[in-house]
């Protein structure tokens, strides 16, 4: 049988939702091995979160090189992997982060590359949603190893338990991949509330709120949602850039998309356009985000949102 | 003992030679279709890369931070684009807003090349013209990868600094600095040049050319090159050099707009109806 290699990455020491995405979709085509990069010493932790799914071997590289030099000390280690073992798949998911380590790898690996797929079959075929989700593509790698990045919430995982062989093994990567040190950083800030690419629902705010997310935020909790945030509102410094959805930010596909007080830019609209379900409310009714949404107010946000965010809570009590 | 970047040796550079890659892409807001399970870029009208400016924009403004380019001062600003053959007119609206000359490559057998041959013709390019600094877009609104910068870096072997929200460049030193802007949060990574940058929207505000800077740029070298003068092989680029192939490419049905209320005071009830209605709460 052959073997699917994904990346196994953690929040804050908890296996990302979107890790066990990829076990879903690699135990489709073949024998799923789970690639753990560790910090020194942190790699049992991480490696016993690695018993569901199909997951047959978890294999952990614990370095203190992978925090100081990021992509380039990850890419390194994973194209190790790859062209010990050969296997005809390495899945990762789809970030900044992960489509910059697959390119690396790729080039590295003489292999192919598909970034931000949406579906993985077991002949190792890709399907992409794009041009802002009008066309649907699938294709395949030819050469080398399969690489291919998978968006976030694209299946549901498996959390059936399994009992992989582990291995941890210690290793430190050369000199070309430490041309860049990692000085410090600051993780995103969530206020508590479920990650964007993970998130089924996402209340965002646009310029229409002039600052205040208040009644967005109380939505938001009120459905259990993520926050997100147009353009215009990061570069107001309202809400961090993290936040941000669209083309220079997030691209999230949630089961519910709230869009408030935005325009519906074609920039904002590359990343939220593959939503299930899309709700705006805005007050100009040619705003063209109404085009794409399923339920759409010509209204207030202020006078709006609170009627909603009551009437969710008395549904939910 | 792991390398730091204070034990690199330092580079001395003086004068900072800048490429910025930049892509010509089908209009954001013009209809994209596939043939062949290639893009149709002839059926749209094509324009420079949005976050591409934004690298030409850094780009100016590093050398306008130590003394100038051009006639101004000593550092160089060369646009390098692949392409087709009107890919030239992206390239020269980089000369326009004060790049100093660009070179074009543009040949018949580039024609579906993807991200990994994209890195391949621009790393022999900027191997071949003696760089210190490139700086790219983060992401071309066609493909969508941002991939291409870090894998120029990769097939270079310099340093990778992408998503920068800032970025400070010493000329003296060879010292370079960005801060990391991604959904993991914000770095502070640091380097010495030569370094492949590639930068957000947030970085700066583009300048527009001005009508001097239009005039200029029709006098400014463009160099354009095929794949024979950059001794590439026309098997590892185009169609027959991608290693990924499109097997089919389906249009969706158009997102047709909902329901639409006007909020005579209870639009936001009849949302919430709608949202039981779809089993949402
Ligand atoms: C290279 C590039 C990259 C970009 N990347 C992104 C990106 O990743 N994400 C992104 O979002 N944008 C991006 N943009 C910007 C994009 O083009 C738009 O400028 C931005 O999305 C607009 O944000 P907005 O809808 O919040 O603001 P606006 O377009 O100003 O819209 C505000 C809306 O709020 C409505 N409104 C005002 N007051 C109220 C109220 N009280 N109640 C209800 N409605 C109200 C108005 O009717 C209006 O429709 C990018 C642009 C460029 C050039
Ligand atoms: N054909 C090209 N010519 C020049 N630069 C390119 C080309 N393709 C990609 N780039 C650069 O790489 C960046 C990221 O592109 P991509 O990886 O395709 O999303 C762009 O913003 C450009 O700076």
């Amino acid at each position: 049988m052959s073997e699917v290699v994904i990346l196994a990455q953690f929040v804050d020491g908890k296996i990302a939702k979107a890790s066990l995405e990829l076990i879903a979709f690699g135990a489709r085509a073949g024998s799923v091995t789970a690639l753990v990069l560790a910090e020194v010493g942190a790699g049992p932790a991480l490696a016993g979160q690695l018993n569901v799914g199909s997951v047959s071997e978890v294999l952990v590289l614990e370095s203190a090189d992978f925090a100081k030099h990021g992509v380039a000390a990850a890419a390194e280690a994973i194209a190790s992997v790859v062209s010990e073992k050969k296997p005809a798949a390495l899945l990762i998911s789809s970030s900044a982060f992960g489509k910059e380590v697959a390119g690396c790898v790729a080039v590295s690996t003489d292999s192919g590359i598909i970034t931000d797929a949406v579906d993985f079959s077991a002949e190792l075929r890709a399907t992409q949603l794009v041009f802002g989700g009008s066309t649907t593509v699938h294709s395949r790698i030819t050469h080398g190893c399969s690489i291919i990045t998978l968006r976030p919430n694209s299946i549901a995982p498996d959390m059936a338990p399994a009992t992989p062989q582990i291995s941890i093994k210690q290793m430190s990567v050369g000199d070309l991949a430490k041309l860049a040190l990692t000085v410090s950083t600051q993780p995103p800030v969530t206020g508590g509330r479920p990650d964007l690419t993970e998130a089924q629902y996402i209340v965002s705010g646009g310029r229409g709120t002039n600052g205040d997310f208040g009644p967005v935020e109380a939505l938001a909790d009120a459905l259990g949602a993520a926050v997100g945030a147009s353009r215009a509102a990061t570069d107001a410094g309202w809400y961090p850039h993290s936040l941000q959805v669209g083309q220079t930010g997030k691209t999230v596909s949630p089961q519910l998309y709230v869009a408030c007080g935005i325009s519906g830019a074609i920039q904002h609209r590359a990343g939220m356009q593959t939503s299930k379900t899309i709700v705006a409310i805005n007050k100009d009714p040619d705003a063209p985000i109404f085009e794409l949404a399923d339920f759409g107010v010509v209204g207030d946000l202020f006078a709006v949102l609170p009627q909603v965010t009551d009437g969710v809570r008395a549904r939910k009590s | 003992m792991p390398l730091l970047v204070s034990d690199l040796p330092t580079s001395n550079i003086c004068n900072v030679n800048i490429a910025v890659c930049v892509k010509q892409v089908p209009d954001s807001w013009a209809e994209k279709k596939m043939v062949a399970g290639v893009l149709d870029r002839e059926s749209a009208e094509a324009v420079l890369n949005d976050l591409d400016e934004y690298a030409v924009e850094e780009a100016l403004r590093i050398v306008e931070a130590h003394g100038g380019n051009g006639d101004a001062g000593p550092h160089k600003i060369t646009v390098i684009s692949m392409g087709p053959s009107r890919a030239t007119d992206a390239a020269r609206k980089a000369l326009s807003m004060g790049a100093d000359s660009a070179i074009v490559v543009t040949d018949g057998a580039l024609a579906g090349s993807d991200a990994i041959a994209t890195s391949r013709v621009l790393a022999k390019v900027i191997t071949d013209g003696n760089f210190d600094l490139v700086i790219c877009g983060t992401e071309s609104t066609d493909a969508r990868m941002s991939v291409v910068p870090a894998m120029i870096a990769q097939r270079l072997n310099w340093a990778s600094l992408t998503f920068a929200g800032s970025l400070v460049v010493a000329p003296d030193t060879g010292d370079i600095s960005i801060t990391r802007v991604t959904e993991s949060g914000v770095d502070l990574i640091k380097a010495k040049l030569p370094a492949v940058v590639s930068v957000i929207e947030k970085i700066n505000e583009p300048r527009y050319p001005s009508f001097k800077g239009i005039m200029a740029a029709k006098k400014k070298v463009m160099d354009v090159r095929d794949l024979a003068s950059l001794s590439l092989d026309a098997n590892t680029v185009g169609i027959v050099g991608a290693w990924s192939v499109v097997e089919d490419a389906v249009a969706r049905p158009a997102r047709s707009a909902g329901i639409k209320v006007v909020d005579e005071g209870n639009a936001g009830n009849a949302l919430v109806e709608f949202l039981v209605e779809k089993k949402l709460i």
